[in-house]
């Protein structure tokens, strides 16, 4: 009966409309924190079926505020995957051909285990007592499931932004379980820039009364106000000056004249305004203070010695590599300082640079180059893996 | 970085310098005629630098491993000795500073191969002299304000370049405009003369 109850009233966080799988004690999950975190649970989908040499397996991996919904709808907003653009029945990502595995990171809100998740310790939500999560713990996660499907090697590793860390996280941890990496508009690390506007959003979560110090679960509230801010600052942060000027410019919304007052005279407030709303109806504000630490604490050259090139000494893996002209929350240097380690590494890796005007976001649009990219290079890694041509 | 690519009449000239298995570096590959050639023919393990984003795609698309980035700026961050062969074919009059280009590609190959179109071709050498105008032809077809070339030299000119930075020229070979070559043992004159396109094999 459970599986009837409208997704809107479900609890996502603990009992998700997803396929979920259970850690025991027997399986703790080993946090770069230092601690063990047990009972835990990895939400996740997948698209396709997995073959019988279990070599066609593409672990995709989601952005800060994505989740394992890559192809399929949302079942909170309703809206289409968030990379259902690219994946799917004979797309780019083909699941005709590809068993497709997207799962929702640790310390997320919609299925694995995450701030808003039930403390088995307490009986209440963790809150801030979930200790803070990183790139590797999440990979770590995602490791015990690809395991769960007995899969040795993953055919590809695909994501974009903080998904392109877990991307770069699994082939300098794991080379050989990765046989393709393809991480998108990221980097090697988060820069102070980022770091700064990170930090912003999370004062403004914590600022909101509602936030409670973390315990508005429990008290029946949501810093709304503050998340929604929080996302109004970071959304900016996605698009590009030109983008915004080519679709708002400085038009107003919904009068004729400017009011002389703080209401959203221009359509860029209001659309703001809209993005900050929407947010909070489908993410936990504290997974955001976690996400957004997650990313802020990713270094891989400095768990490598400080050098970069160390993290994929001796690697096979193949890469592509791509970012976007007009991103400058991961511009095109940060991708350009992966290619030039994986280069001194000697690994096999290709670097595209898409000229758009969209912005970091464009990874998630459909942008033509970026799919003729991909396309390449999925077919190329398919022929040098052994597969049948599509 | 290829500017030229419809004239890489030297690509056979190239490839024929190249041994199998070879890992090479193809610095402004276009769109990866030649690695694709040396991949099937050689199985070369080929790389490439190419910075328009078409010829990269294309590239890729091919399921060659190729960079997006500029000969002038980008080959610095390649290590020591990391490749047997570099190549720079068509290319290295359209990079800004030819002297370091030629020096990176030295560093980071066993050996350098670099073609690139005579300036001192009888044609050119007569447009100048009877018509007193920047020679455009076949082979140079841009004007000389739109041209991506703008380091043009002479065989003789790219020889001295060699001797000053230091690089051994193990073979020369001088061809002509359908990328035939032009008998092996003539004198430097004769070929700067006659030498539409010039390919030279380098060492340190």
């Amino acid at each position: 009966m459970e599986a009837l109850r409208p997704a809107k009233n479900r609890d996502e966080a603990n009992d998700p409309s997803s396929l979920v799988l259970r850690f025991g004690p027997d399986k703790p999950l080993r946090l770069d924190a230092g601690i063990q975190l047990s009972p835990f649970q990895i939400a996740y989908q997948t698209y396709g079926t997995l073959n019988e040499a279990r070599s066609n397996a593409i672990l995709v991996c989601h952005a800060l505020t994505g989740d394992q919904h890559v192809a399929n709808p949302n079942p909170v907003t309703g809206k289409p995957g968030w990379w259902e653009v690219l994946i799917g029945p004979g797309k780019i990502i083909d699941t005709d051909r590809f068993f497709v595995i997207c799962s929702n990171v640790v310390g997320g809100c919609l299925g694995s285990t995450g701030p808003a998740s039930i403390n088995p310790a307490t009986g209440k939500p963790y809150g801030l007592d979930l200790p803070v999560i990183t790139i590797r713990d999440m990979v770590r996660a995602q490791v015990m499931l690809v395991d769960h499907f007995g899969i040795d090697r993953l055919f590809c590793v695909m994501g974009g932004s903080m998904g392109g860390m877990q991307v770069l996280e699994w082939a300098a941890s794991y080379p050989e379980r990765v046989f393709s990496a393809l991480p998108i508009a990221t980097g090697p690390r988060h820069s102070s820039q980022n770091i700064a506007f990170h930090e912003v959003g999370r004062q403004a979560v914590m600022a909101d009364p509602d936030w409670r110090g973390g315990k508005y679960i429990e008290a029946g509230v949501r810093p709304k106000k503050g998340l929604a801010v929080a996302r109004m600052a970071a959304h900016i942060t996605y698009l590009s000056e030109a983008a915004l000027h080519r679709k708002f410019g400085r038009n107003l919304q919904d009068r004729e004249a400017l009011t002389f007052g703080f209401d959203a005279d221009f359509q860029i407030e209001s659309y703001l305004r809209h993005q900050g709303m929407t947010f909070v109806d489908r993410f936990d504000a504290n997974s955001y203070l976690y996400m957004t630490r997650a990313m802020d604490y990713f270094d891989l050259a400095a768990d490598h010695g400080g050098l970069l090139a160390e993290a994929f000494r001796g690697i096979q893996t193949r890469f592509c590599v791509v970012s976007f002209t007009s991103d400058w929350l991961f511009p095109t240097e940060e991708s350009r300082s992966i290619v030039h380690a994986l280069n001194a590494a000697g690994a096999p890796v290709s670097f595209v640079e898409i000229e758009t005007d969209r912005g970091h976001d464009a990874f998630l649009l459909d942008e033509p180059e970026l799919f003729a990219a991909i396309r390449g290079f999925i077919a190329s890694a398919a022929r040098a893996r052994g597969f049948e041509p599509a | 970085m290829s500017v030229n690519t419809a004239q890489r009449v030297d690509l056979e000239v190239v490839a024929d310098l190249i041994p199998p298995r070879a890992k090479v570096l193809d610095v402004g590959c276009g769109d990866g005629e030649l690695l694709e050639l040396l991949q099937n023919d050689k199985q070369v393990d080929g790389r490439g630098v190419e910075i328009s984003q078409r010829g990269v795609n294309e590239c890729v698309a091919r399921g060659l491993f190729v960079i997006q980035g500029d000969a002038d700026t980008d080959l610095g961050f390649y290590p020591d000795k990391g490749f047997d062969f570099v190549v720079l074919s068509q290319t290295l009059q359209a990079t800004r500073n030819p002297r370091e280009v030629l020096k990176h590609l030295l560093r980071i190959g066993e050996r350098a191969i670099v073609s690139f179109p005579n300036f001192g071709h009888w044609r050119v050498r007569l447009s100048l002299l009877l018509r007193g105008r920047m020679p455009v032809t076949k082979d140079l077809p841009y004007s000389w304000y739109d041209t991506p070339n703008i380091h043009f030299c002479t065989i003789r000119d790219f020889v001295n370049l060699c001797e000053e930075v230091g690089a051994k020229v193990e073979r020369a070979t001088a061809l002509d405009g359908n990328g035939k070559k032009i008998g092996v043992s003539l004198p430097w004159w004769f070929w700067n003369f006659f030498g539409q396109q010039a390919v030279f094999l380098l060492r340190r």
